[in-house]
């Protein structure tokens, strides 16, 4: 990847449904993704109820957006990572992450990382600008 | 240094557009570039010329105004916008509306973007 | 890494998950609500105590005077919105909001 590509990093904090944070913030990461910048996203605190699988919203009346992030790695963003300590500290495992696309070789389905918080501070050191939703 | 700025509260109901406020200002007297302020969630109604605040208070969308009208892109998300009601005829003079792309260029091309927001 | 928190300490986690990610050599900015953290002796004390052992910790000053808090969490220091604009010129933002 060229040297001037900037890398853009997006933390998804806040849980979904109560407010339109997440709902608006996904938007934003699809048209980012449109653009020349390295793109990732990081679920952390009540923002691991976002990737949680099995949403459904049709009784509120709201539009959900569990299909658009079941098609996350078709938007080309597929540097998608859960804090172990979030998801663990709400009862979650790795088992009730949703799929964010599937392998184009081996068809795969293909789930986010889950990674140690200091592992994402280290990669929040690196990036050129990052936005909270 | 090139600063860009996205705030995402509506006016007087939260602090964020006030810190943002007087964080621009301040960059601005450091000599620093503002290379946006862009208006997400409900940030779009920072800027309806149809607030009328009581007198001894701080007028937020004609604050934001004169800034627009110094020189700084004052952009509020479309999507955002027409999902809340907020329309070209509404809004103060001196900020566009426009698309999350402007956003994006922002994140890009600014040395740091700073948000303010709950 | 400048961090700025927003959120009263006692309603909310986020200063607590901001110290858990800020790295040694960091910053930690209070703004409006944040800055309720600072206020000396409170039982949430430790939080900040923790945070300044790896990190510098600020308080905007014109949140600290609009919430009539003088006495600090020692260590914590005051700064203004020109002093906040330094810190971003030093720092990639993150806004734990």
């Amino acid at each position: 990847m060229a040297e001037d590509i900037k890398k853009i990093m997006f933390t998804v904090r806040k849980p979904p449904h109560g407010t339109i944070y997440v709902y608006e913030g996904l938007e934003v990461k699809l048209i980012m993704a449109a653009y020349d910048a390295d793109i990732s996203v990081v679920f952390m605190d009540d923002g691991v109820f976002a990737v949680k699988k099995g949403q459904d919203t049709k009784d509120l009346g709201i539009k959900g957006f569990a299909a658009t992030y079941g098609a996350l790695v078709d938007y080309e963003i597929t540097q998608v990572y859960v804090d172990r300590q979030s998801m663990e500290d709400r009862g979650m495992t790795e088992d009730d992450l949703l799929v964010i696309g599937e392998d184009e070789d081996t068809e795969e389905p293909i789930k986010p990382q889950v990674l140690e918080s200091a592992e994402i501070a280290a990669m929040m050191a690196e990036q050129h600008n990052i936005l909270a939703f | 240094m090139k600063l860009a700025v996205c705030i995402y509260e509506g006016p007087y109901n939260h602090e964020a557009s006030d810190t943002a406020y007087h964080f621009i200002q301040a960059a601005i007297q450091k000599g620093h570039e503002i290379k946006g302020i862009f208006f997400y969630h409900d940030g779009v109604y920072n800027v309806t010329r149809l607030m009328e605040p009581p007198q001894d208070d701080r007028h937020i969308s004609n604050r934001w105004s004169a800034l627009g009208a110094s020189g700084i892109d004052i952009v509020v998300c479309i999507a955002a916008a027409k999902r809340r009601g907020i329309v070209d005829d509404v809004l103060v003079p001196n900020v566009r509306i426009s698309g999350l792309g402007q956003l994006t260029m922002m994140a890009i091309e600014a040395d740091r973007l700073v948000v303010f927001g709950d | 890494m400048l961090h700025t928190v927003n959120k009263s300490p006692f309603q909310n986690t986020t200063l607590e998950s901001c110290i858990r990610f800020a790295r040694s050599g960091d910053v930690i900015l209070l703004i409006e609500d944040g800055v309720l953290a600072a206020q000396a002796g409170n039982v949430k004390k430790n939080l900040l105590e923790e945070a300044l052992q790896k990190c510098e910790v600020f308080a905007l000053g014109a949140d600290l005077k609009a919430r009539a808090l003088t006495d600090l969490v020692p260590g914590v220091k005051i700064t203004d919105y020109s002093g906040f604009v330094d810190l971003v010129e030093q720092h990639t933002t993150h806004s734990w909001l």
